[in-house]
């Protein structure tokens, strides 16, 4: 499939600060594309370039095969759904949804009836009268959601769209984006900095950090086979230590001589990731040796145990264990995982 | 307690000392307004309307109003329009020097009325530009537009830049997103910059009196009339004015200080 956006070698600089450093990112039509990263990683400088309020220092955006680099927002099959909603405080719901009709010279009751129509999609059949200081945050997000929509862009654009609503609305919210977008078939484009909302969202996880890609793919195999030490600690927690590979498929660790396949070479340090849900206390292949935990929380479903190995007390051990595990700060436990299970990381 | 409800006195009789010492010599006027006899001074001999009368028999004082009510919407909406793009302009658009620039525009705030009011007359001496109600307004604009610049550009932060972006990314072009979403969302802004101006210029003397030679405004024709010696007249004729003066304010307060619309 011909990707629906190109962007080649986009690099983007603020006087000396480089926000963005020669990235390159291919978006599939129909799909749903989560940039994810830390305050800083240029995920958001991204989505500007992408809805043309940035003009990158360098390289180039095709959006349906077409250059569109330099064109003005106004011009693009892009819409925005701005963080602070943006909506325009003085127009009803009804004529904030209506607006980008009303620029493309929809007479008036075509634009009422398309508005309303997605209004309905969007679950706010009722609002179309209301002026936005009346909504609610989840309901203005809606608002502003529509309004982008009612277009059709080819692409919509989602700067951390959820991050002013709390968590139970965040997540609803998120099970409903994922929803709209497959019904109307836009492509979206979504930052974040919650790698939950990530995981949850994304057909397309791209992983940003100090102005470039550090991981993309579905966010599946980003969370199992991280293919680097940020990815792996920015999406998911793990247990992270540090390797030496000795021989060919043999690391060499603090927790001993370790067996695992891999591509990297002799004499290469790596890094080594252990997701907590890997864990367990017991019979595994791999021991990590005697650990004194030092914190449980409970957490509903399973307990977020800390520890401290005998073997590196510097190192803190993750590990999620079942909820009706007894175990108490203080213990001193033998803790194990399986090989399948050990992320070796080259960078 | 008793030195509690000491202290609350004494704040009490400061308070009343205060707010006497502001609205006595207006409640005066206004009081004196009404006599029935020749003189503005006590003992008070009305209530009567009679001066009122007189003030809205005489041709000069009833051709300045309008004179006034003229100059003063002409030159606060020139004001308030001026004042507009002006923060506009520097609120959205990268301006060489800005911070300078923005101190410049709203120098003439600072500026004594007299001092604006002469270098108008040179400026205008020197291009021929005879004295008139247009040479005044034109003098309003230049004590009101730095007012009206300050309480819009404060008005323009990034949130009102991200709702023009917005408009822009569903289609507006610059015309559109100026009249369809940045002047409506500032409404309650333009209003006020409107009516305080038109407090200003419906009050100023100096400007009006040196810009203007036949027709004239309400404060310089009250001036004319306070040379022939004090009468009830004065008072009838100042206290109108107060009136509408305190109508503009209430207008500005209600534009500035309705409920804010988030």
């Amino acid at each position: 499939m011909t990707p629906l956006v190109q962007v080649k070698n986009v690099s983007q600089h603020f006087g000396s600060m480089c926000a963005l450093d020669d990235v390159s990112l291919n978006i599939a039509p129909e799909s749903y594309t989560v940039l994810l990263g830390p305050s800083g990683s240029g995920k958001t400088t991204l989505l500007s370039i992408l809805g043309g309020f940035l003009q990158p220092s360098a390289g180039q955006v095709l959006i349906k095969g077409e250059d569109c680099t330099s064109m003005a927002p106004a011009k693009r099959p892009t819409t925005t759904v701005f963080q602070d909603y943006a909506l325009f405080p003085h127009m009803t719901v009804g004529g904030n949804v209506g607006f980008g009709l009303r620029m493309r010279g929809v007479g008036s009751a075509e634009r009422d009836k398309r508005a309303q129509e997605v209004l309905k999609l969007v679950g706010l059949p009722e609002a179309s009268g209301k002026k936005p200081h009346q909504l609610s945050g989840g309901q203005r997000q809606r608002v502003a959601l529509a309004r982008a929509l009612v277009v059709e862009p080819s692409v919509l654009l989602l700067d951390e769209p959820l991050g002013a609503l709390d968590l139970k609305l965040r997540r609803q919210m998120q099970e409903e984006l994922k929803a709209i977008q497959k019904r109307v078939g836009t492509a979206f484009v979504h930052v974040t900095h919650d790698q939950e909302e990530a995981m949850a969202l994304a057909d397309h996880c791209v992983v940003m950090s100090q102005g470039r890609i550090e991981d993309e793919g579905p966010a599946e195999r980003v969370y199992s086979r991280p293919s680097s030490r940020f990815s792996a600690t920015f999406m998911g927690e793990s247990t992270i230590f540090s390797g030496r590979i000795v021989a060919r498929d043999e690391i060499e660790t603090v927790f001993g001589r370790w067996h695992l396949t891999t591509a990297a070479t002799g004499g290469t340090a790596v890094s080594l990731a252990i997701r907590p849900e890997h864990v367990v206390i017991g019979a595994q292949p791999l021991s990590l040796g005697k650990a004194a935990i030092t914190d449980v929380v409970f957490q509903g479903s399973f307990k977020r145990v800390t520890a401290k190995p005998e073997k590196d007390a510097a190192m803190t051990l993750l590990a999620r264990l079942p909820a009706d595990s007894g175990v108490q700060p203080g213990d001193v436990m033998d803790f194990a995982c399986d090989p399948r299970h050990v992320l070796v990381l080259t960078r | 307690m008793t030195m509690r409800s000491g202290i609350r006195l004494a704040t009490s009789i400061y308070a009343i000392l205060i707010y006497g010492f502001i609205f006595l010599p207006v409640a005066t006027l206004v009081l004196f307004s009404f006599q029935a006899t020749l003189f503005p001074i006590p003992p008070f001999t009305g209530p009567s309307l009679r001066w009122y009368q007189a003030v809205l028999s005489d041709d000069r004082l009833t051709s300045a109003l309008p004179n006034s009510l003229f100059v003063a919407v002409i030159s606060s909406a020139m004001a308030t329009l001026l004042g507009f793009l002006a923060a506009w302009g520097f609120a959205r658009f990268r301006v060489p020097a800005s911070a300078v620039l923005r101190g410049l525009i709203t120098l003439p705030l600072t500026v004594s009325y007299l001092i604006i009011g002469m270098g108008l007359l040179v400026l205008f001496n020197g291009l021929g530009f005879p004295k008139s109600l247009t040479a005044a307004g034109i003098g309003h604009v230049v004590i009101n537009l730095p007012l009206c610049f300050a309480i819009l550009y404060s008005q323009m932060g990034e949130h009102q830049a991200n709702i023009e972006r917005a408009a822009r990314d569903l289609g507006a072009r610059e015309w559109q997103v100026l009249l369809l979403v940045t002047a409506p969302m500032l409404w309650p802004a333009l209003f006020a910059s409107f009516f305080l101006s038109m407090t200003f210029s419906w009050d100023e003397f100096v400007i009006s009196f040196l810009l203007t030679r036949f027709d004239t405004t309400l404060p310089v024709e009250i001036w004319n009339l306070l040379r022939s010696g004090l009468n009830p007249k004065t008072n009838a004729i100042g206290s109108l004015v107060f009136l509408v003066s305190i109508a503009f304010v209430l207008l500005f307060e209600l534009a500035l200080f309705r409920k804010p619309r988030s």
